[in-house]
């Protein structure tokens, strides 16, 4: 347990030092970098869809996943954005409390259809889902786009205290609670008991399903909750916001070193990789590198941070076949 | 000896889930039928069958990965890349040789499954992850070597376009092509020893390792198997559209996936057949051909194959519920 500890501890140290190589290579590389407004305003980009990276990092730490949230933050949207403009539209306020709530019921969907029906993995229910929810989204707004949000709406994304913006007060805010519960509270110890062996937590009485569901409501929400943020930014929306966004999300949590199979990994690992992956695009795009070059780049960070950890225990393992090996040579 | 409800599923060329499913797909023309006349003509019969050929011979593969346990996100870009590296090869090239454009394509299209292979065969990486990372690879690769541009129709040569045009015996070599892989796919899985291994590493990963099965190796295979046939898609379907852009095919692997579950592979691996998934592809053929028939607007398309892939694998689920719960009570009398 203890030398689990120290790899863990290592790896966020790992991660700690990719965040200064990318910072400094973003310094060297641009001169207009390195500024606290600059760095600050920078997390606008990323800080939205991390917000998602909360209770993804609960479902990848039971060992499942889901891939539906980047199309729960389309339909969220777009319900929000036609329900003010439409005819005699519904106030901004209420708009944006049914973003949440269908945020929301995405997420009670893909939990209450993962509960009722165990047999079936996460991956192919919430494949089914994203296309179905962003399939509605597409059906209600078509080929077009709903903006023409009031002035005050502007202040999600846009807003500062200083010259820190909301988004990044909301994101250490449920940092902080995220935190708390899932390395100080039973559920969080049970959220963990789930990953590492899923039949020992059911006969030990843990409420496996009830906490299935709750991790996917969340995820849910969270996506409600970015949708409000990543559209007030836009000012606009269309069916096709935040394609593709569950990649960047499931890569901020798999780099973080929570592993995919469960049971293993911390939240901090996680939260620091934000900024890795957040600071390197916004970095790269201060170069002119193309979006291309970091679609690239995202997809094979997503790929190295798994492979490694997996290279690294076959290795172990052949080196201590090895060695067992030789010694019982030596011993006959 | 008398075979049990599962055993007939699992061995029988054509089970009460395939007669079930004939009897829908007559029943839906039927019905797309008298809704709208043009339905069953020759020519929209023929265009059916052309639209769906690409779907269908990628089908083939798709099914192999998912009955190893595995899934492959990357085949829309794959698709892309290895359509966009023909086209390149093509464009503006007056001499240049189809049958050259046919072999860079499954080039291509192999050394991306080969890739994706060996992540999930021997890098031990989720298939979800290892593909949906590649699958962005793929994708930034074919804008790049572009150069974000497009490939169109009076850049590419006629016997380039003819590829996906020619007839033979009055089929399109496209449904050629669909048929020669359900051919082979089927016998491959059904009738040689690689085969019948793929099913093993997808029952019970354990027990094929135990009974010396190289379950790695089997696991790459397929991915490259995977590759190789959509790259050769990737040619036809630029030689189809007789155009290449940076977002060929983009999402399309919801398309083939469903095509697979909707014919009753398992998405836990282990069990499919190449008759089920012909089925699930005529079926989505027929459901996209008749969108515009019935005036649908194609915006229903993508939520209409989300829900029909969920209710799939949600009957799949409750029929073998039923057919489990079956056998033990039989077991008890």
């Amino acid at each position: 347990m203890a030398a689990l500890k120290k790899f863990l501890l290592r790896w966020e140290a790992v991660l700690v030092l990719v965040l200064l190589l990318v910072n400094v290579f973003n310094t060297m590389s641009s001169p207009y970098y390195l500024s606290v407004t600059g760095l600050l305003d920078a997390t606008r980009d990323f800080m939205d869809k991390s917000f998602i990276v909360f209770p993804m990092a609960m479902i990848i730490l039971m060992g499942e996943i889901d891939i539906s949230v980047g199309a729960a933050i389309a339909l969220s949207s777009v319900i929000m954005g036609v329900a003010y403009n439409a005819g005699n539209g519904i106030p901004m306020v209420a708009a944006i409390l049914l973003a949440l709530l269908v945020g929301t019921i995405c997420g009670l969907i893909n939990g209450l259809l993962l509960t009722r029906f165990k047999e079936l993995s996460p991956m192919i229910v919430t494949l089914s889902t994203m296309t179905i929810y962003r399939g509605i989204a597409y059906i209600i707004l078509k080929d077009q786009a709903a903006g023409k949000f009031p002035s005050w709406f502007q202040e999600f994304g846009w807003g500062t205290v200083g010259p820190v913006p909301y988004v990044l007060i909301v994101f250490a805010i449920l940092a902080v609670i995220f935190t708390i519960v899932l390395n100080k509270t039973k559920l969080g110890r049970r959220i963990y008991a789930i990953g590492s062996n899923r039949t020992a937590s059911i006969f030990s009485g843990i409420k496996v399903d009830q906490i299935r569901i709750l991790a996917y409501t969340l995820a849910g929400f969270m996506s409600g909750l970015t949708a409000i943020f990543l559209t007030s930014r836009m000012s606009s929306t269309r069916p096709n916001i935040g394609y593709m966004y569950e990649l960047d999300i499931i890569s901020m949590v798999v780099l973080g070193g929570i592993s995919t199979s469960g049971g293993k990994g911390r939240l901090a690992g996680a939260l620091i990789s934000i900024f890795v992956i957040g600071y390197l695009k916004y970095g790269l795009g201060l170069n002119n590198i193309s979006s291309q070059i970091l679609m690239i780049v995202i997809g094979l960070l997503l790929i190295i941070s798994v492979l490694t950890p997996n290279l690294v225990a076959r290795f172990k393992r052949w080196s201590t076949v090895r060695k067992s090996h030789r010694q019982s040579m030596r011993s006959t | 000896m008398k075979l049990t409800g599962i055993q007939k599923q699992k061995h029988g060329a054509i089970g009460a889930r395939e007669i079930g499913m004939i009897l829908f797909i007559l029943l839906l023309s039927l019905l797309i039928q008298l809704r709208n006349s043009q339905y069953l003509t020759a020519e929209n019969l023929n265009d059916l069958l052309v639209n769906a050929a690409i779907m269908g011979t990628l089908a083939v593969g798709m099914m192999m990965v998912i009955i190893t346990g595995g899934i492959d996100l990357s085949i829309g870009a794959t698709l892309a890349l290895s359509g966009m590296s023909a086209a390149l090869y093509v464009r503006g090239n007056e001499t240049a040789s189809p049958v050259l454009a046919v072999l860079i394509g499954i080039g291509i299209g192999l050394l991306a499954g080969l890739i994706n292979g060996l992540l999930v065969g021997y890098g031990e990486v989720l298939p979800l992850i290892a593909t949906l990372g590649m699958m962005n690879v793929y994708r930034g690769l074919t804008y790049i070597i572009a150069n974000g541009a497009w490939v169109s129709a009076h850049q590419m040569n006629d016997g380039f376009k003819a590829l996906a045009f020619n007839r033979f015996l009055g089929i399109n070599s496209l449904v050629w092509v669909a048929i020669l892989t359900f051919a082979i796919g089927a016998f491959f899985l059904g009738w040689t020893r690689i085969g019948r291994m793929i099913y093993a590493v997808g029952s019970n990963p354990e027990a094929a390792r135990v009974t010396g099965v190289n379950v790695p190796a089997i696991r790459t295979l397929v991915y490259a198997i995977m590759g190789t046939i959509t790259g050769l898609s990737g040619v036809l379907w630029v030689s189809k559209y007789a155009s290449a852009q940076g977002d060929t095919a983009i999402g399309y692997e919801m398309n083939v996936i469903a095509a697979c579950v909707l014919g009753g592979v398992s998405i836990s691996g282990g069990s499919g057949k190449v008759f089920g998934v012909i089925l699930g592809t005529v079926l989505l053929g027929i459901l996209k051909n008749a969108l515009p028939l019935l005036k649908i607007s194609p915006f229903w398309q993508d939520a209409l194959y989300g829900l029909i892939i969920l209710f799939a694998i949600l009957m799949n689920t409750i029929f073998k519920r039923m057919v489990d719960k079956n056998n033990l009570q039989r077991r008890h009398i």
